[in-house]
């Protein structure tokens, strides 16, 4: 492989991975706070795709419209889920959330047969995305750079959200301990609802970016960025913002990178992030910047 | 040993039940036919989830990954050599499969055996891993397998998929393997490893501390969960008789869990009948999806509208019947009783153990 | 020769040492107290005795045999039994089968004889719930047999907790608090309790407290434990005397 094809791979390797880190906090943020495996979070990513690609296709919108009214859209679905079909749960064994999750995530795949219809949708990224860049000798075209500069916008507003603001400090505090937190005077129904807002918006970003990425959608289109992204949370320490992100791009890297060196290996590609995840569980249980907790006996 | 109402009632209705199914098997159509041997194949994922979750407490959810196991060997096992020489046309099959062909009964036997050395040897690392952590790996395991059988083209066709396994699968075949599942893990639940499982379920580090050797105990759930999740598997590929990877994508293992929590976590007769609801209800519900006429009115079909009211169902149970269909109670004869006579207990969430037949 | 013997036993947790250079020994059918101020470490030593923790330092042996960071279930086995400072019942079996539990460990039969009922394996459930119960009535407990153990008063469920462990035949029990949340009354009559279950099974007992006047009465031998440090060891009225003791956990604990 030449430097430049390297270049060019691992530009590709980090646009994928800023994709799944998107995605990966939304699945952290929720896990970290309830317990819950969101198994529903991917299909926010496919919602958020479609409600940018009919925004765009049908009322006629601008991108620079289209896109932000898409995400807070879906953020909205995100709430009305947690509102609808977690909160009433949430004193229930972890099986009956976990299986509400499934439910959501059936509901809103076959929703979006009914009413999008089962066949792929071309997505139009917009003009300025489809530039040639050269870098060297390689090339790269221009909505990967976009990517990954919109990912790191987004990084920077939400570690902001989460360090600095009052708010962040409340969900810090839930993961920690949800019932002290409550006796705090924290209402902490609105900061799950403040979570599921915000890990429903970047998973809609994803769900976009992802559309501009591999612009082919379809109802079923966010299961595997789902799926990925969850390991990708689990690879960086469940519940850990800064892991879901460093876990993202070490995926995405990796995945590529494996084909890249390895093209034999290229029907195995989905099994890649299976094997790193069973081998990190099984040295690392808690991932790469989880806490390990003692359980108390 | 005396034999009690119970028993007798028992032994009646299997009776009964054996004369419908040979009544069945020779007026029905093969389309209800398949709907019925559909709701016995269900019956058994769900009861093995129930003995692996319900009653173990282990979060696994390679279902979809041993019955893959299960099918593919009941289906290489059972082709006739010519069908296997027309499937693999892109690439030959491995001489040692070729012309292989064994009864249905070893067939099924093997495939069982085979999914539960699979499910051992991925018990064997996921032993280490508690709660989601093992939902997860074990998830990883099931997709694993299913890429495994993408790629392996000279054992599994690819993503081609095996096409013209005889169907086999009849009433009597898949009923009788959901009987036996029931009596196996029915009797075993309540022996003294069965309260072991339940042991570790409620508390692992109490049962340890008690003597019981976690490892031994969960890796025999693993292997008799995926020892019948591998013949529902066999029975699987000889009745739909073509299958391919994209039958055990992940989403059978959410239907199976979904259906288990709808009967009742811990009830395996309540499994049997969610198994049979579920079943169904979606053939039921198939004619909403093609174009249909109600006097004047001429109302297109709409496909996947099936599987979007059940996850409405599946939400409204899970929301609103939470303990699903039984709970953990178990049917039994004298709840049956009492129940005609009106005496229904003012708890309906009382275990039933020590007071089944 | 001693039942079972701790040398130079150390834990850290991290930076924290929790137990620091603990050494003893318990002879067979003796009684004894671990008593010390919340946190002082008495469980982690309890913990290591029955393997969920392994010891950084130390050596520990039972019945002339190093026991040190093997499994929790084979510790059982050898002949250590425990309950918890925090009640740990199975709450999906009822009061009988959780002592029944207890002998599972002790069980011949395999899982596929246990399943078809063969004859050797109805024998043996039968024995097991006949010794369950047996133990259930030696606790005056027998009437309680079918319920679930959360349908229990708290006391009774100490107890049950004590049957459970009782029946995997052991050698030492080791009681995490079993006091704890008692009425004076109540602690009083569990340590009758004990000694009677000291003077009826052949074992010994090794006994966490935090109060040490429920412990006064009935334990010839106490050891008072501070911040993972053996600070004292004696009869009640040597520790009651001693200095150290009475500046680093009398004067803190609720003693009167």
């Amino acid at each position: 492989m030449t430097f430049d094809q390297f270049i060019q791979n691992l530009a590709n390797g980090i646009s994928l991975g800023s994709l799944y880190a998107l995605i990966a906090i939304g699945y952290t943020m929720v896990y970290g706070i309830l317990r819950l495996i969101n198994f529903a979070h991917g299909d926010i990513v496919m919602l958020g795709a479609y409600v940018a690609f009919y925004g765009v296709v049908m009322f006629m919108l601008p991108w620079w419209v289209a896109f932000p009214l898409a995400i807070i859209l879906t953020a909205g679905i995100g709430v009305i889920i947690e509102r609808a079909a977690y909160r009433p749960l949430r004193s229930f064994p972890r099986i009956n959330l976990f299986t509400s999750a499934v439910a959501v995530s059936f509901l809103l795949e076959n929703l979006g047969n009914v009413i999008f219809g089962g066949r792929p949708k071309a997505f139009e990224r917009p003009a300025f995305m489809d530039i040639a860049l050269q870098i060297g000798e390689a090339s790269v075209l221009s909505y990967t750079p976009i990517i990954i500069v919109t990912a790191a916008i987004l990084f920077a507003i939400l570690i902001y959200i989460v360090n600095r603001t009052k708010v962040g400090m409340a969900m810090r505090a839930l993961s920690k301990d949800i019932e002290t937190t409550g006796l705090m005077g924290i209402n902490t129904d609105r900061i799950i609802m403040f979570s599921f807002m915000l890990g429903s918006a970047l998973a809609a970003a994803g769900g976009i970016l992802w559309a501009i990425k591999f612009p082919q959608i379809n109802p079923l289109m966010g299961v595997m960025p789902g799926l990925k992204a969850f390991i990708a949370a689990v690879l960086g320490g469940i519940g850990n913002i800064t892991g879901a992100m460093l876990g993202g791009f070490l995926l995405g890297v990796v995945e590529i990178m494996i084909v890249a060196f390895f093209p034999d290996l290229s029907g195995y590609r989905d099994a890649f992030a299976y094997v790193i995840l069973i081998l990190l569980l099984l040295f690392r249980p808690t991932g790469i910047m989880g806490e390990v907790q003692a359980e108390k006996v | 040993m005396k034999i009690s109402r119970n028993t007798l009632l028992t032994l009646g209705a299997l009776i009964i039940f054996a004369g419908f199914l040979y009544v069945a098997q020779n007026m029905f159509n093969t389309y209800i036919l398949r709907i019925i041997n559909l709701c016995a194949i269900y019956s058994i994922f769900a009861i093995t989830f129930n003995l692996i979750y319900g009653y173990t407490g282990q979060f696994s959810l390679g279902h979809a990954g041993f019955a893959a196991v299960g099918a593919y060997v009941a289906a290489l096992l059972t082709m006739s050599a010519q069908q296997k020489e027309a499937n693999f046309f892109l690439t030959p099959i491995v001489p040692a499969l070729a012309t292989m062909q064994w009864p249905f009964l070893f067939a099924i036997i093997a495939a069982g055996l085979l999914a539960a050395l699979v499910g051992s040897l991925i018990a064997w690392p996921a032993l280490r891993l508690r709660g989601d952590y093992l939902a997860i790996a074990t998830l990883g395991f099931s997709e694993i397998i299913r890429v495994l059988l993408v790629n392996m083209q000279p054992v599994t066709n690819g993503a081609l998929g095996l096409k013209g396994i005889p169907p086999y699968t009849n009433l009597f075949w898949s009923w009788g393997c959901v009987v036996i599942t029931l009596f196996v893990i029915k009797r075993l639940t309540n022996t003294s490893y069965g309260r072991a499982l339940r042991a570790i379920r409620d508390d692992e580090v109490a049962a340890e501390a008690l003597g019981v050797q976690l490892a031994r105990h969960k890796l025999m759930a693993f292997a008799v969960s995926a020892f019948f999740v591998g013949v529902a598997g066999a029975l699987m590929a000889n009745l739909i008789s073509t299958i391919d990877p994209k039958v055990f994508l992940f989403f059978l293992t959410y239907q199976i869990v979904g259906i288990t929590v709808m009967g009742g976590m811990g009830s395996l007769t309540g499994s049997t009948i969610a198994a049979c609801l579920y079943t169904i209800f979606l053939e039921v519900l198939r004619p909403i999806e093609s174009p249909f006429t109600i006097g004047n009115l001429h109302v297109p079909g709409v496909p996947g509208m099936r599987m979007v009211l059940f996850s409405i169902l599946l939400l409204i149970v899970i929301l609103f019947y939470r303990h699903g269909l039984m709970g953990t109670r178990e049917f039994s004869w004298d709840r049956l009783f009492e129940f005609f006579r009106g005496k229904k207990k003012a708890s309906p969430l009382t275990n039933s153990e020590g007071e089944q037949e | 020769m001693s039942l079972l013997k701790l040398e130079e036993v150390t834990k850290k947790f991290g930076g924290l040492t929790a137990v620091k250079n603990f050494s003893t020994e318990l002879a067979p059918r003796e009684l004894c107290a671990l008593i010390g101020p919340n946190g002082s470490g008495k469980t982690t030593i309890f913990n290591m005795i029955t393997g969920i923790y392994v010891p950084t330092q130390g050596k520990i042996s039972f019945n002339g045999k190093e026991i040190t960071a093997k499994r929790p279930d084979i510790i059982t086995g050898y002949g250590i039994a425990r309950t918890f400072q925090n009640i740990r019942l199975f709450q999906g079996l009822n009061v009988v089968e959780n002592v029944m539990l207890g002998q599972h460990l002790h069980l011949h039969s395999n899982p596929v004889e246990a399943t078809l009922n063969l004859p050797g394996y109805v024998r043996e459930e039968k024995r097991m719930r006949l010794e369950g119960m047996r133990l259930l009535e030696s606790l005056g407990m027998a009437q309680l047999a079918h319920d679930e153990p959360s349908a229990l008063p708290y006391g009774q469920q100490r107890k049950l907790e004590i049957a459970r462990a009782l029946a995997t035949q052991p050698r030492l029990l080791l009681l995490d608090e079993p006091a704890a949340g008692m009425s004076p009354a109540d602690s009083e009559e569990l340590m009758i309790f004990i000694r009677h279950i000291l003077q009826t099974f052949d074992l010994s007992i090794f006994l966490i407290e935090h109060q040490m006047r429920v412990v006064m009465g009935i334990c010839p031998r106490i050891i008072v434990i501070d911040q993972g440090e053996q600070i004292a060891e004696g009869t009640p009225e040597e520790i009651q005397n001693n200095n150290r003791v009475i500046e680093a956990y009398l004067g803190v604990a609720d003693y009167a």
